[in-house]
């Protein structure tokens, strides 16, 4: 039965809660499942081993996904934004997929010689297909293929079997525990584990799934006044932007209950401006990966609101945790074999039922325990709370000492004239690596080289002043907010001496 | 039965159906009103009834623990008769919801 038991669920709690759409489009738990089991039909008639699903955000993603799982064919969302090319490599790694496309994106794939929906008429064959009989599905089987962002190298595919996901909910949420008319605004993209993970928890909590398929600060505020959204969760340079549009105003969304926000690093003084602009909202900070069927660690409400009023360092500072481990999992700090104690930093790995760990053509990454390499440096103190300092690969090593770019950037994100920052370390004959200082001013401010490492200097320490900055009009993020230090590295190692 | 996170079973004396959330692996005997729990695609043995020292009803979407909370069970069809674990009735877990992230 897999992860359609978690629709089942929802359907026998209550059966005429409103599950997707707006609320004029009155899709309730009971047609959301009826969709389903006609898309499920649909792929299985049509003799797909995979379906993938290319498009922006709507309630045919959810319909899509539910429809593969009760067909037993794993779903596997793709970035619509990637390059024609790009795009149709991904389609061709995929197992005699049918494609699910949005009109706009027809032309990349009708000539990569797989069968084709178009979205609209997806949705209307999942209204009217007869039922058929439907294999049994093995929780062993793969549910959802993602294709990572690929910042370092060409992309992976991660296989979640349907126990993953089914774990990672029935571990974490309560199902129908939504208040009725609660609704949570999806900004994610679908090809984000997040924008999957969301489907599950929600329609398990019987809170109404909201989607913003193109997000723009404004549309998004809108959206939140208009459908009166309870919960959203948002990436940090979504929520960055949103305060820079609101520029010091109180927004008035009395509905608007819960913030989430993870899927990339969210800077501190971003965070406290955030927790300034929506006193009256719990914020949730959480942390995962795709490889962990998305979140792992959870700072919840009472965590922001005691750090961020307490006058003690120590307490303050775990506003810039991930927070704490979720039932189900566990973790430890390792440096090279050696589990560190509490406190010492080193490369998380974790261990749970909701771990894939694995990747399409490549196998499990995992060790013979169980345990999963995240590859990000990290610290966990001794109540567990989980200081996440970057990916082990941006750590910069001068000088034989460690140094995470975070801890520079959110000291130069404090300075008035910063509006965006990334440190990244470069060769150097000297230290081994230097460390460098992509600047991007804040609108109308005058930003001074020698003020802004003697700014560094004086909170941290000579070793972690960068010693080169350059200023910039914008850095590269994909569009899921991720940072891309590779594109800046190679920028700098590529471009001629003095620039 | 082999017990593992994921697993679903069925009574043998109602229409009872949980899915095991935590499980310690291994042998264990679960029972449904005094009979043995059976995979959820299997068909009940004739003829059996409810205890009557095991029939309180289960409720739809809770979540059901041992004592020591070895074994978690979520209740996906509910139904007349006490879940045990080797012969012990389960509790309703409180439940302790983590706040939504996704």
């Amino acid at each position: 039965m897999a992860i359609t038991l978690l629709l089942d669920l929802a359907e026998s709690m209550d059966p005429e809660r409103l599950a997707v759409g707006l609320r004029q489009e009155e899709i309730t738990a009971q047609r959301l499942s009826a969709l389903t089991t006609g898309g499920a039909a649909l792929i299985a008639a049509s003799g797909a081993r995979s379906v993938a699903f290319i498009g922006v955000n709507s309630p045919a993603f959810p319909v899509a996904m539910f429809a593969a799982a009760r067909a037993g064919v794993p779903i596997a969302p793709l970035n619509y934004r990637l390059a024609e090319g790009a795009l149709q490599e991904l389609v061709a790694r995929l197992d005699a997929p049918l494609v699910v496309v949005d009109e706009a994106y027809l032309p990349v794939v009708s000539g990569c010689g797989v069968p084709v929906l178009v979205t609209s008429e997806f949705m209307a064959r999942c209204a009217t297909e007869p039922a058929v009989d439907l294999p049994d599905v093995d929780d062993a089987d793969p549910a959802v293929l993602l294709f990572t962002s690929g910042t370092t190298a060409a992309p992976k595919c991660v296989v979640l079997r349907h126990q993953n996901l089914q774990s990672y909910v029935l571990q974490t949420v309560e199902p129908g525990s939504a208040a009725e008319g609660d609704s949570a605004l999806v900004s994610v993209p679908t090809y984000h584990v997040a924008g999957v993970g969301t489907v599950l928890t929600n329609v398990f909590a019987g809170r109404r799934l909201l989607y913003l398929p193109n997000f723009t600060p404004r549309s998004w505020l809108d959206l939140v006044r208009q459908e009166e959204v309870s919960f959203a969760m948002l990436v940090p340079t979504m929520l960055a932007r949103i305060l820079d549009e609101l520029g010091g105003e109180v927004p008035d969304l009395p509905a608007l209950r819960t913030l989430a926000y993870g899927g990339a690093r969210m800077p501190q003084p971003v965070l406290e401006r955030a927790l300034r602009a929506f006193p009256a909202v719990d914020f949730v900070n959480a942390y995962g990966l795709t490889e962990t069927s998305s979140t792992i660690a959870v700072l919840g409400p009472e965590d922001h609101r005691i750090a961020f009023s307490s006058d003690d360092p120590a307490v303050r500072a775990r506003l810039g945790s991930v927070g704490r481990l979720i039932p189900g999992m566990e973790g430890q700090v390792r440096d090279f074999d050696r589990v560190v104690p509490a406190g010492e930093e080193g490369e998380l790995w974790v261990r749970g039922e909701q771990v894939s760990g694995e990747y399409e053509g490549q196998g499990s990454v995992l060790d013979e325990a169980g345990w999963f390499p995240t590859r990000d440096r990290a610290r966990m103190d001794e109540d567990g709370y989980v200081f996440v300092l970057g990916r082990s690969d941006d750590v910069i090593i001068r000088g034989g000492e460690n140094i995470a770019p975070a801890e520079v950037e959110d000291v130069l994100l404090r300075h008035p004239g910063v509006a965006e920052v990334a440190v990244i370390g470069l060769p150097d004959e000297e230290w081994g690596e230097c460390l460098a200082a992509v600047v991007v001013p804040a609108t109308g401010a005058a930003c001074d080289v020698e003020e802004l490492r003697e700014w560094v200097r004086s909170r941290l320490r000579s070793a972690k002043t960068p010693d080169r900055i350059v200023f910039r009009g914008e850095l590269p993020h994909t569009d899921t907010g991720k940072l891309l230090r590779r594109k800046l590295y190679s920028e700098f190692t590529t471009a001629p001496a003095g620039s | 039965m082999e017990l593992k996170p994921g697993t679903r079973l069925r009574s043998q004396v109602g229409p009872t159906e949980v899915v095991v959330v935590k499980s310690p692996g291994g042998d264990l005997a679960l029972a449904c009103g005094g009979q043995p729990m059976i995979p959820a695609g299997d068909v009940p043995a004739e003829g059996l009834t409810v205890a009557e020292t095991a029939s309180d009803s289960t409720q739809l979407g809770k979540r059901y623990t041992d004592p020591d909370e070895r074994v978690e069970l979520l209740v996906t069809k509910p139904g007349v008769g006490t879940l045990a674990l080797d012969g012990v009735g389960l509790g309703l877990k409180q439940a302790k919801p983590l706040p939504a992230s996704d």
